[in-house]
């Protein structure tokens, strides 16, 4: 699906947990996730340090959207 | 003939420990067939014994690659075996990734591994050229010719017998070119496969060339607080009741939604209906698919332009590439006539 969204020429980054799945379908911008059933979320956390988890996850994947890439990229921590 | 040691790799599902819900497990380690294993010991050369059954959880496996590649490392080694057989797993994708790192452990520890999968396992793609991958079905329904096939290239390789092209035994090329003396020259059977082409035949070539579909970066957008921003996942989040139906697994159709107005998703709106992990957690709180209510902070304090009024979605769980394609192609399209510059895709 990534691939498809992109090859149409919308900018595209990819938020899973299982990073190499992601590498394999060809996304160019990976954010690595929290877990498999809740990638952007953290039920042992409490409502607002949860909120800011999943804000932060996200602002990650918007700077993965401004950042130039020429290859593949995981933008780890 | 010399005995030859055999462990086995399965997930919670097969090792009957429990489904979904216990998806997040440890490594354990048990010195007998267990699942699969019972039948595969009744097909495999009377010589081969399954000393032992590696059970991990699919979740705890891709999630904690590193140790769970350790800890199953240790695993194989203390059973010292002479092959390691993972899965099948026919199409379910954690599954496969955890039987290809498998299969590539042993490899590294000079092991050879047999697993089986559908061709469109991300298992496939990512370690075949590491082990001997079956060719199955798409569903645990195919079981039944799955253990013979496993059975039957294991009982090879242990006993050191030829192996033939992956065409005659059915497993999945690996990408390897072995050198063979045949009849003809080669310009005999190219201009044979040439004039095959010609009269609209059937040919097989004996170099298939490797297909790389990539598609390039879009460039990066400099100026987030400008665009639109729109969700898409394939963690199947869907209003409460799935009104349109959107099946747990093999989906034939996504979804469009409205968050017009939303500040988030919440468990009495929204829920999943993704058949392929433990639903709890979206259920509770959607948002940790869908992170609606992170963007439309992000949105009112202007770091984005805007949060597009809907969202996307499908179940990513056995879904056909092409499908999976076709759903996308026309997302895509959708959000290009809209205005739309920027995607958050979001699996689980």
């Amino acid at each position: 699906m990534v691939k498809e969204i992109e090859r149409a020429g919308i900018a595209v980054v990819h938020i899973c947990t299982v990073t190499p799945i992601s590498l394999t379908v060809g996304a160019n911008r990976i954010v690595p996730a929290v877990a498999i059933p809740h990638p952007l979320g953290n039920p042992k956390l409490s409502a607002k340090e949860e909120f800011g988890l999943r804000r932060k996850l996200v602002e990650k994947a918007l700077n993965a959207l401004s950042t130039p890439v020429s290859e593949q990229t995981v933008f780890e921590d | 003939m010399e005995e030859k040691r055999i462990v086995l790799y399965i997930n919670q599902f097969f090792g009957q420990i429990g489904g979904e819900e216990m998806a997040h497990i440890e490594p354990q380690s048990h010195d007998k067939p267990i699942g699969p294993g019972v039948g595969l010991s009744n097909l495999l050369p009377k010589n081969c014994k399954i000393v032992g059954t590696i059970i991990c959880g699919d979740s705890y496996f891709n999630e904690n690659l590193e140790e769970a590649s350790a800890t199953v490392g240790q695993m194989i080694k203390d059973f010292n075996p002479d092959l390691v057989i993972a899965g099948p797993a026919f199409n379910a994708g954690r599954y496969g990734m955890a039987c290809g790192t498998v299969g590539k452990i042993a490899h590294d520890m000079g092991v050879p591994a047999v697993s089986g999968m559908y061709i469109e396992n991300p298992g496939v793609e990512s370690y075949r050229q590491y082990l001997y991958i079956v060719e199955t079905t798409n569903s645990a329904a195919g079981m039944r010719t799955a253990l013979p096939a496993i059975a039957k290239i294991a009982g090879k390789i242990v006993n050191s017998e030829p192996m033939g092209t992956p065409a005659e035994e059915g497993y999945i090329s690996k990408g390897i070119r072995k050198n063979v003396f045949v009849e003809k020259r080669g310009s005999e059977r190219a201009v044979d496969m040439l004039l095959k082409k010609l009269a609209g035949e059937e040919f097989e070539t004996e170099y298939p060339i490797p297909v790389f579909d990539r598609v390039e970066p879009a460039t990066a957008i400099p100026d987030l607080s400008k665009v639109t921003v729109a969700l898409v996942t394939s963690g199947g989040i869907v209003p409460k009741g799935n009104p349109d139906r959107i099946e747990a697994s093999s989906a034939s159709r996504f979804g469009k939604y409205s968050i017009e107005g939303l500040d988030g998703l919440t468990s009495e709106g929204f829920q999943t209906a993704h058949g392929g992990y433990d639903p709890v957690y979206a259920n509770d709180i959607p948002n940790r698919v869908v992170p609606v209510d992170a963007l439309r902070a992000l949105e009112k304090e202007g770091k984005i332009g805007k949060l597009f009024p809907y969202f996307y979605t499908t179940v990513g769980n056995g879904t056909s590439v092409a499908n999976a394609a076709k759903f996308a192609t026309e997302i895509a399209h959708e959000l290009v006539n809209e205005g739309v510059q920027a995607v958050i895709l979001t699996s689980t």
